[in-house]
């Protein structure tokens, strides 16, 4: 008989990988990804290369430089190229995806320890820096389909920026609902189609990669305040429901592990600050959109989020619970 | 007591939280329990159960019959020892057990007369005292796997409030099934030791769990139950949703009362005691018999196991017997288990002896018990969701890792069970239950410097 492992229990594990989990991200950003080609052309899918080739690359290089086993099998640099990628305007310089991908993978991800110890989402880390560094660029927005008919892109106002001015009527200029809803309409790469992101989400819930709590709370959070804030306008809501990054920041971005709260009132206390902050921002700072910068304040505090929200060890409740059960 | 039965069968009081889901595997669930042969020789551990150790009552040289006292402790927490065969005591220095200790042990030589010791005869057990003082001198341990002396779960006054007795047959262990054919098998038993129970010691309520993949068990047991009319109807089956770890012993108790053990106490704080089913049969035959614990039933599987049985064997049987009896290895195997595959101990070699509380003997080809490689936590959640206790089972282990004992008890790593729903269902492949382990190392050490 040959030597035996000796380990301690349990002997057998689930199924599940990091690597799987993360492919499963990926095959749930892929029809975003399709539609961002059909709407903005082939430059969308070239930025995304783009972006996954130097996230890879810089997660490689980090492993090499400091002498640690390489951790790009996990593919969650391909899920922050990705995701990356699908916050920017298709007419980004390639230079600056660098920039930013540099950012994502080295500074914030990697400075800190890795894979689940990066303190905000690395991709919304990247973005942001490259929309403060680079601010013309990231809010130069391309008009949808127009590299079909061949001519030269023509710059558009997104839908947010229009809504700004919202008086009690909705501006003329706006798209209509429908395109909303399919993504035709000025904005980032990946951030337009939302019936593809919601079929992208519902992968993911399916696949138990992630729990409804988080998307159901922060979009709801953002519909009910809108609501209130035009005093019942429901096409003005279904507009900032629809408009900016919310629906991917919702699915994609606020549900990273490492970045959100693994508790459920966790889940939604941190759902439902993203909500406001992305409310306020867009009701009355200077800023068109506010998902990214929610989400990474919201990610700040998912530390005290959890301290207050950690459940009770079995058998700790306070005993009133138990007796009125066992009288019922 | 639950009110919602569907066909007289009681359903969980509250659902036990998490646990995961983890391929049955039951392969020897329809074979029959078979007896093995007498092995030349047996080893048995002074200790075989939670608490003080045995002292040997016997020196190398005696001749010692089946059922005869070899070991005893004048401690309460403890249970006696009974030699398994017959035939001359060899030796009492120490050998290697299962969970790598070395403990003392008396071997026995076989004189291939199986003979039975003289003085057995059925105990007398008309009051209460006299009944947990047989059960002690039975030598009986939690057959289940933990091994915790029955008598001490027993020996509580009339004046405690304790109303329930739950019968443990949920087996929620994959590929193990000597519980299930206990109920199907020796069904009588099982009922005659549960009104036993509950006249000698008071019980009103008498609870069977079962999980629902085992119907067979449910409905035979069900059977005699209904038939039962001396006995006031007190023995109720309920059915438990397939999941691990339905069998815990904190989990029996809130699925059968809706009732939560707080941490650090016992089911009898809230009025309960839990038995496993192969425990309470075995308290009926022995009344009737007085023949001591010296045999019990295990199941041999897994996928390097020739032929996967139900086996009963002597206690102190060397593991390569039982395993040669299931037609030896049919490949090579890389991992063996003693229990079950989620709580078991990975043996270092084969040359283990069988103890009391040892209810399984799983061997495994490679390929077939995964070791999934570790990586950094994703802080995924998994283990939270998980954990049957409500724990926090990563952030414990950065507690562990800092050796923070501080922190390591306010977030309750005392209360883990390490029924191992954490690691399994890691994706990241992480040892939690040894980190649970080395986290209670700590809060220990600490408290012994305090």
């Amino acid at each position: 008989m040959k030597n035996l492992t000796v380990s301690p229990s349990p002997h057998v594990r689930s199924s599940e990988t990091v690597s799987g989990i993360m492919l499963d991200v990926i095959i749930a950003l892929v029809p975003a990804l399709i539609a961002s080609v059909v709407i903005f052309g082939f430059r969308a899918a070239l930025i995304t290369a783009v972006c996954i080739g130097c996230c890879v690359l810089f997660e490689f290089l980090w492993g090499k430089i400091m002498k640690k086993e390489t951790t790009i099998g996990d593919f969650s640099a391909v899920v922050t190229g990705i995701l990356l990628a699908f916050n920017l305007p298709v007419s980004i310089p390639l230079w600056m995806c660098v920039v930013g991908c540099f950012f994502a993978i080295i500074v914030v991800k990697q400075f800190f320890g890795g894979i689940g110890q990066n303190f905000v989402n690395p991709a919304i880390g990247g973005r942001i820096v490259m929309l403060v560094s680079f601010s013309s660029a990231m809010t130069r927005w391309t008009e949808p389909l127009v590299w079909q008919k061949g001519v030269d892109a023509a710059t558009t106002a997104t839908p947010l920026s229009v809504l700004k001015g919202y008086d009690g009527t909705l501006s003329s200029s706006l798209p209509s609902l429908w395109h909303m809803l399919i993504g035709v309409r000025g904005g980032c790469i990946g951030e337009v189609c939302a019936l593809a992101l919601l079929a992208g989400g519902v992968y993911l819930i399916a696949r138990k990669v992630i729990k409804p709590v988080i998307p159901l709370c922060f979009i709801g959070t953002v519909a009910v305040i809108m609501l209130i804030a035009s005093k019942g306008d429901l096409e003005f809501t279904a507009y900032q429901i629809l408009s900016g990054g919310l629906i991917l920041g919702a699915f994609f971005m606020a549900t990273d592990y490492s970045t959100s709260p693994i508790t459920f009132w966790g889940k939604v206390i941190f759902a439902v600050g993203c909500g406001i902050i992305t409310s306020v921002i867009r009701l009355y700072a200077n800023l068109p959109e506010g998902v990214s910068y929610s989400i990474i304040i919201m990610n700040i505090l998912v530390p005290h989020i959890e301290a207050i929200t950690r459940p009770k060890p079995f058998g700790e409740e306070k005993e009133k619970k138990n007796k009125k059960e066992e009288a019922a | 007591m639950s009110k919602s039965t569907v066909g007289g069968i009681l359903k969980a009081v509250r659902q036990v939280k998490g646990g995961v889901f983890v391929d049955h595997n039951k392969l020897t669930k329809d074979l029959e329990v078979v007896r093995i042969t007498p092995p030349d020789k047996v080893v048995l551990p002074m200790q075989q159960h939670i608490g003080a150790p045995c002292v040997p009552a016997v020196k190398t040289g005696d001749t010692v019959s089946v059922g005869q006292v070899i070991g005893d402790s004048d401690k309460f927490v403890s249970a006696p020892i009974h030699a398994s065969i017959s035939g001359k005591v060899i030796s009492t220095s120490e050998v290697r057990v299962a969970n790598g200790k070395m403990v003392p042990a008396v071997t026995i030589e076989n004189d291939g007369e199986m003979r039975l010791f003289e003085g057995l005869e059925p105990p007398k057990a008309e009051t209460r005292e006299d009944f947990v003082k047989a059960v002690r001198a039975s030598g009986l341990v939690g057959l289940g796997g933990a091994g915790f002396p029955t008598h001490v779960k027993l020996a509580f006054g009339p004046d405690k409030d304790i109303d329930t007795l739950v019968v443990n047959a949920a087996e929620c262990e994959p590929y193990i099934t000597v519980d299930y054919r206990e109920c199907i098998e020796n069904s009588w038993d099982i009922m005659g030791g549960v009104y036993t129970l509950a006249e000698m010691l008071g019980f009103k309520n008498v609870v069977i769990a079962v999980e629902d993949n085992k119907p067979d068990a449910i409905k035979v047991l069900k059977a005699i139950a209904d038939k039962d009319n001396d006995h006031g109807n007190i023995a109720k089956l309920m059915t438990l949703k397939s999941k691990y770890p339905q069998g815990a012993e904190k989990m029996m108790v809130q699925s059968a009362t809706g009732r939560r053990v707080p941490p650090g106490k016992l089911p009898a704080d809230v009025g309960c005691v839990v038995m496993n089913v192969a425990s309470v049969a075995f308290i009926a035959r022995y009344l009737k018999s007085g023949k001591p614990l010296v045999s019990r039933s295990m199941t041999v599987s897994g996928s390097a196991i020739a032929q996967p049985k139900n086996v009963r064997v002597p206690i102190g049987i060397e593991a390569q017997k039982v395993i040669d009896f299931c037609g030896g290895f049919k490949e090579d195997p890389v991992k063996i288990i003693a229990g079950g595959p989620m709580m078991g101990a990975a043996l270092i070699n084969t040359q283990i002896p069988v103890i009391k509380s040892n209810n399984a003997l799983l061997a495994f080809a490679d390929g077939t018990v995964t070791n999934k490689k570790e990586r950094a936590c994703i802080h995924c959640g998994r283990c939270a969701d998980a954990c049957p206790m409500n724990l926090l089972p990563a952030e414990i282990e950065n507690f562990a890792v800092r050796k923070d004992a501080e922190s390591l008890v306010k977030y309750g790593v005392n209360v883990c069970m390490e029924c191992g729903s954490c690691a399994y269902s890691c994706p990241a492949g992480k040892p939690l239950v040894q980190y649970m382990r080395l986290g209670k190392e700590i809060v220990r050490e600490a408290g012994a410097a305090k």
